[in-house]
Parts: C-alpha cells; structure tokens; sequence
C-alpha cells in the first residue's frame, strides 16, 4: 500500500514537472520580491482575468495539430479596430464594449480565415508560419492605422488622431470603458470563494443525481472551499487578502463560461473531428473528414476568443499603445499554457487556467525578486522574458525531437 | 507575350515582382530629385553591412537545416568576440583581425551545440531556431549585464548595472573595413575594401561548395537516405553546415559593427535573422535550394528596398515612417511567401 503511494508521487511529479518547477520557482520568487503576497494576490487576480481568453484560445489550434498559434496576435489587432471604432464613435462604459465586440468578430473572422488557410499551405511549420502572419499582420496594422486612419478614413476625435490628422496616436486613453465589465461587480476574494463553492456545491448535487453516486472529487472540492472561505473570513491572518484582493466577477463568470464552453465543444461532432484531425491528419482524411476545413475551423476560433481575449484586456487595463499592444500576445499565451504543463500537442483547460496562473504570477514577482536577488530590476526581468522564450523554445524541441525519432 | 512570361517563370515570379518594385522605387526617387549618389553609395554600404549574413545562409540551406533562423547564436558569439578586443583596448587593424579571429573558435562552439540539437529535431530547424535564438539573446541579456567587463567606454559611467545597450567603435576599428579602398564613381562612393572582403568571402564559400565536403554536404541535404546509403554521415555533414553557418554569422556581426560604427546589445539581435532571410529568399533561394547568385542578388535588392523606401515615403507621405512599414510587409511577406511553396508538397 505505502510502496504504491509513493510510486504514484513519482509519476505524479514526472507528468507534471513544469507546473511543479514553475510553481517552486515562483514560491522562491515570491519570498525574495518582498512583497505582501495580498498585493501580489490581488495583481494576479488582475493579470489572470484579462490573459485567460489568450490561453484557452490557444487550446484550438494545439488540439488539431498546429501547435502554439502565435497567430492570435492577428484576434488582438481586430479588437483594437474594435476598440478605435467604439472610441471614434464616441461611446463609453459597457456599449462601447459590446460595439467593440461586435466590430470586432467579423474581422477576426476573416483574419482567421486567412491564417488557417496558409497554415493549410505550410503543414508542418505552423508555429513557424503563425509567428510570421503575426509579424506580417503587424505591418499592414500599421499601414491602416498610421496612414488610412485619418488619410482616408475621416474621424473626427481630436484625441484619436495625431496633430497632422493623419494616423491614429501611439497611446490612446481608454478611461472611458476602464472597468466595463470588471467593475460591474466586484467582491473580495472570499466572498468570490464563497460563490465557487455555491456553483461547485451545484453541480456535485447534479453530479451525484444523474450518476446515482457520490461524486467524491467534487465534494471534497465544495468542501475545501467552504473551509477556506470560512477560513478567510475569520482568521486574521488572511484579513489583509479580504481587504486587499478584488475580484472581477462578470469577467470571471466569462472565464468560467468559455471553459464550459470549451469543455463541451469538444465532445461534439466538430470538436471530435479536431481532435481526430489533430491527432493524425492522414487517418482523419480517410475517415471522411474535411481536413483543412477543420483546421481552418479551429484557427477562426481560435482567433475570434483572442480577439474577445484583447477586449477585456483592455478594459481592465485602461490604456490602448495603438501600435504595440497585440505584439506580445501570442507568445506570453504561448509559454502561459506550456507553464501549465501543455504541450504543443495535448493541452486541457485545467493546464491553461494553471498555467495562466504560474505564469503571471512569475511574471509579477521576477522584477522585485532580481532586484533582491541579483540587485538588479532589469535582470529580472531579462529572465522573465527569457522564461517565456526558454519554455517555448523547450515545448518546441521536445516535441519536434519526438516527431523526428518517430519518423525512423 | 508567351515568350515574355516563360522569362518571368524562369526568373520567378516573387523575385520579378520584388525587383519591379526596387527599380520602381528607384524611379520614384530620381523623379522626385532626391540625391541618388548618395542613395547608391547607401545600397553599397549597406549591402557591405548585410552580405556575410546572408552568405551565412548558404552552408545551412545546403546541409539541409534549411533557412538559419539561429543565425542570432552566431552573431551573439560574434558580439561577444567583438567586446573581447574591446576589453583588451585593441584598436585599428590589430583590433578587428583579433576579433575575427576570436569569433571563429566561438562560432565554431556555439555551431557545433546547435548543430546538435538540429539534429534532433529534423523537420522543424527553423521554428526550433528561431525559439533559440530568443532564448539566447535574452540569457544573454543578463550575460551583458554581468560578465566583468572594465573598460569604461563599454560600462554605464556612473550609477549604471553592466555593458551600455550601443558601443562605441570610435577610436577603435569604426569604418575600419568600410572605409578601406574607397573610390569615386560619378559621384557614388564604391567600398573596394568592403567589395573585396565580401567577393572572397564569396568565392571561398564558392570554392567549399564545389569541394568534396561541399558535394556531400549537398548531397546529405537533398537526400538524406540516399546520402546515407552512399556512406556520407549525414548528421555530420549537418553540423558542419550550421558550423559554418554560425561562424559566418559571428565574423557578420563585427564586419556589420565595424561599417554601422557600434556594437549592439541586449534585445538589438533580436530579430537580426530576418534580414538575410527575406533577402535570400527575394534573391531567389527556397528553403532547400540556394546559390552565391541569390545571396548577392537578394542582398543587393533588399538592401536597395530598405534604403530608397524610406526618403521616397517621407516624401509622399511626411509623418509616420511609411517607409519601415513597408520594410515589414515586404520581408515579412516574402517569408510567408517561401514557406508557402516549400511547404504545398507535404
């Protein structure tokens, strides 16, 4: 009995050794940045509610087989068209938002489109292909917005345009849909604990009638978080967490929904046919599913919840750099989920909300902690960046290395 | 019109279109009276910057490693070299000879690691490169601001952590090469030094090619069962490649340092690998076939893009920078372009 206990210790740290390292790399970080982890809590609460759309979004393409899309930089800069409409139009608050939203999808659509047929074009160097349709995207995004922006589309917002009237302004001011949807509601972190437990408690109840059985897991999950929003409440050890952490609920509930949604996507017929196609596209061919259709499916998702994904992350943070602020999306989304302990072949939506976690929270804590550390800022945050590139870099060889010992 | 369209086959259609749009932005520029000696001898120094770069591509496309994105572990090796005769206070000829020098045992380690782990990923070099190469700049990043280096033209002056972002050729080995031999055409200045370095450089990568190592280089990146059927290592004939491949980018960077007049660090060589990249490929190479030809061709073409696009946009459009958008759509574009077609077959 104890021999096989601990066997499964060892088996469970070898499947999950990312997760495992990343997290003790961050507990060590955490300590040595000094910081009251409250204030930490509450900055991850932040990060993570405006970077989970990026990640899931990212559970797509890896599940029919074209690896990390770095192209969902192409989702982020229809949300920013998105976004310039709504901000020329003059809106604010949440209708400026669901405009944004609505502006954005048929862009994201297309540019989805676009992306998955040249992934269909390039099989095999998706990754690679994506990188380059973000990089590329990227200057007709600057054509559009520092040229026909102004010199061919009027617009009449002083503050959106530069003093020439042409091109859109390098840093646009978004106080004007700050907090949309985060603000709407928002309760302390316990009370939020409180409200899992309430939904967790649901669904073990529904659980437990349609199976007939007890579902064990889920109990003891109600029950742990019962236990630690009573904790949290009364011990005031954690007193400085209630005050401090905030918890956005309307974009937590998204969160929450596009997981379901996810979760049940798959087990649908298109969401089979991914994972078939994902799995061996020869095979998925002859089954009689449209391979390139299906990865152009995934891609369009993908793409258009990315697109949500930079929607809400704007929102929350308040501050448009017109021309740099999709760059970055696909990679940190990238190395979030492979944090995780995803691969570039098999990811769940439990490993990206993980993985999204680890990451931002490492993401938050290297500065201080290389400052403390190494007594310099920069260093860490020199290797934060160099973690998102070593990860990536660490999925894509293991994984190539993979294929081409399977290929002798 | 048939005939006129078998020629354009025969050259290719993205390298035709490319070079329609260099001559086209040439015309612009003479039409709206801009200086064109100094445009020329721009092309001309800047084709002398970038030429070792994208000869650096010939020994990896050949070897089968296909483009070498990870050319920026070269030019890291190269940079480090580079700030090593720094250090040592070598200046003028002494200078630079002892950088290059160093750059070659460096480039020689750093290529023979990377060939390595090529070989371990075959069928995806270049993503796997590229990711590398990222990694790389930013360990190394935390390498600049540690290693101890002293001289104080290369340090922050005062309450600064590590190496300056650019430094200083001045006094040093600035315009060394690029300056060596210069004459006057009609006004344009031509680089003899520059030209004559980059044509031996040609003609000995040239030479390697057509040697025996060259040929069963070729021959393991063609067809590597058939190369291993017929006794060529291949896994060994492509470590040489990306050897010499990582070398030429390490001697790249001092001879780029030398004509720009710094040394660039931190984030800088970032994204230095698609310039030679795009550039090759707009010369007319794929991503499994290549020749001196393309490199040379593609350099000049790029390199003229690069350098009239920028006055010609200032000119139509003031603001904005027209002229580096353009940069990226078409590199960016011509990349998309070549793994397109190399990739339609699978």
């Amino acid at each position: 009995m104890f021999k096989n206990k601990k066997f499964n210790i060892k088996e469970f740290l070898s499947e999950n050794a990312v997760p495992v390292v990343f997290l003790t790399l961050s507990i060590i970080f955490v300590y040595y940045s000094g910081t009251q982890p409250a204030i930490i809590m509450n900055d991850v609460v932040a990060r993570f509610a405006r970077n989970a759309f990026f990640v899931l979004s990212l559970l797509f393409p890896v599940l029919a087989g074209m690896g990390l899309n770095f192209g969902i930089v192409v989702g982020a800069m229809a949300a920013q068209i998105g976004i310039y409409t709504a901000l020329a139009l003059e809106l604010s608050g949440l209708p400026a938002v669901l405009l944004a939203t609505v502006v954005c999808i048929p862009f994201a659509l297309l540019f989805g489109f676009l992306s998955g047929w040249l992934n269909n074009k390039t099989k095999g160097q998706e990754m690679l292909t994506s990188m380059f349709v973000g990089y590329f995207a990227h200057g007709v995004y600057m054509l559009l917005f520092l040229f026909i922006i102004g010199g061919i589309i009027p617009i009449n917002v002083y503050e959106l345009v530069l003093p020439s009237g042409v091109g859109a302004r390098s840093s646009l001011d978004l106080t004007q849909i700050k907090g949309a949807l985060d603000s709407i509601v928002k309760v302390d972190l316990f009370t939020f604990v409180f409200i899992l437990a309430a939904l967790s408690a649901v669904i073990t109840v529904a659980n437990t009638i349609k199976n007939k059985k007890l579902d064990v897991t889920k109990t003891v999950l109600t029950v742990a978080l019962v236990v630690v929003g009573v904790a949290g409440n009364t011990l005031p050890a954690l007193s400085m967490f209630k005050r401090v952490v905030k918890v956005p609920v309307v974009t937590y509930a998204l969160i929450g929904i596009l997981c379901a949604f996810i979760s049940m996507f798959f087990k649908t017929k298109l969401g089979q046919d991914m994972r078939a196609v994902g799995m061996n596209m020869e095979i998925a061919e002859v089954s009689g599913i449209n391979v390139n259709k299906t990865r152009i499916t995934a891609n369009m998702i993908s793409v258009v919840l990315s697109a949500f994904g930079q929607i809400m992350f704007l929102q929350n943070l308040g501050t448009l750099s017109t021309y740099t602020a999709h760059q970055n999306v696909g990679m940190f989304a990238g190395a979030a989920l492979l944090i995780g302990g995803a691969s570039v072949t098999k990811a769940t939506v439990p490993q990206a909300l993980l993985g999204t976690f680890l990451f931002h929270l490492l993401f938050n804590v290297s500065p201080l902690a290389g400052q403390n550390i190494f007594g310099s800022a920069l260093i860490g945050e020199y290797f934060r960046v160099f973690i998102v590139y070593g990860v990536i870099a660490l999925a894509i060889v293991l994984h190539a290395a993979k294929k081409a010992s399977g290929k002798k | 019109m048939e005939k006129a369209k078998k020629l354009i086959q025969d050259y290719g259609v993205s390298r035709f279109i490319v070079t329609c749009f260099a001559i086209l932005l040439l015309v612009v520029a003479f039409l709206q009276g801009q200086d064109m000696n100094i445009l020329f001898s721009d092309i001309i120094n800047r084709f002398g910057m970038y030429a070792f770069f994208s000869l650096a591509m010939v020994p990896s496309i050949i070897s089968g490693t296909l483009l070498n994105f990870g050319i920026t572990l070269g030019i890291l090796a190269g940079v480090l070299a580079g700030l090593i005769s720094l250090e040592l206070g070598m200046t003028g000829l002494t200078g630079i000879g002892f950088a290059l020098a160093l750059a070659i045992p460096f480039g020689v380690i750093v290529g023979f690691a990377y060939g390595l782990l090529l070989n371990k990923v075959k069928g995806s070099e270049m993503v796997v490169a590229t990711y590398v190469g990222y990694a790389a700049v930013y360990i190394m990043c935390i390498g600049w601001m540690v290693l101890p280096f002293k001289n104080p033209a290369m340090v922050w002056a005062i309450g600064g952590e590590g190496l300056r972002t650019t430094i200083t050729l001045d006094g040093y080995y600035d315009a060394i090469l690029s300056g060596m031999w210069n004459f006057q055409i009609g006004g344009v200045t031509i680089q003899g030094g520059m030209i004559a370095i980059i044509a031996l450089a040609c003609f000995i990568v040239y030479l390697f090619t057509r040697s025996k190592m060259g040929i069963a280089m070729r021959a393991a990146g063609a067809n590597p069962i058939y190369a291993s059927a017929v006794g060529v290592n291949v896994n060994k004939q492509r470590i040489i490649g990306t050897i010499l491949s990582t070398v030429l980018g390490a001697l790249g960077i001092i001879i780029y340092a030398q004509a720009f007049g710094f040394y660039q660090l931190y984030t800088a060589p970032m994204n230095m690998s698609m310039y030679p990249v795009a550039a090759v490929l707009i010369g007319g190479a794929t991503t499994r076939k290549i020749k001196i030809s393309h490199v040379l061709l593609g350099t000049v073409l790029y390199q003229t893009i690069i350098t009239v696009a920028v006055p010609v946009a200032s000119i139509l459009v003031p603001d904005g920078g027209l002229g580096d958008v353009v940069r990226i759509i078409v590199s960016n574009g011509i990349i998309l372009y070549a793994l397109a077609q190399a990739g339609g077959n699978k």
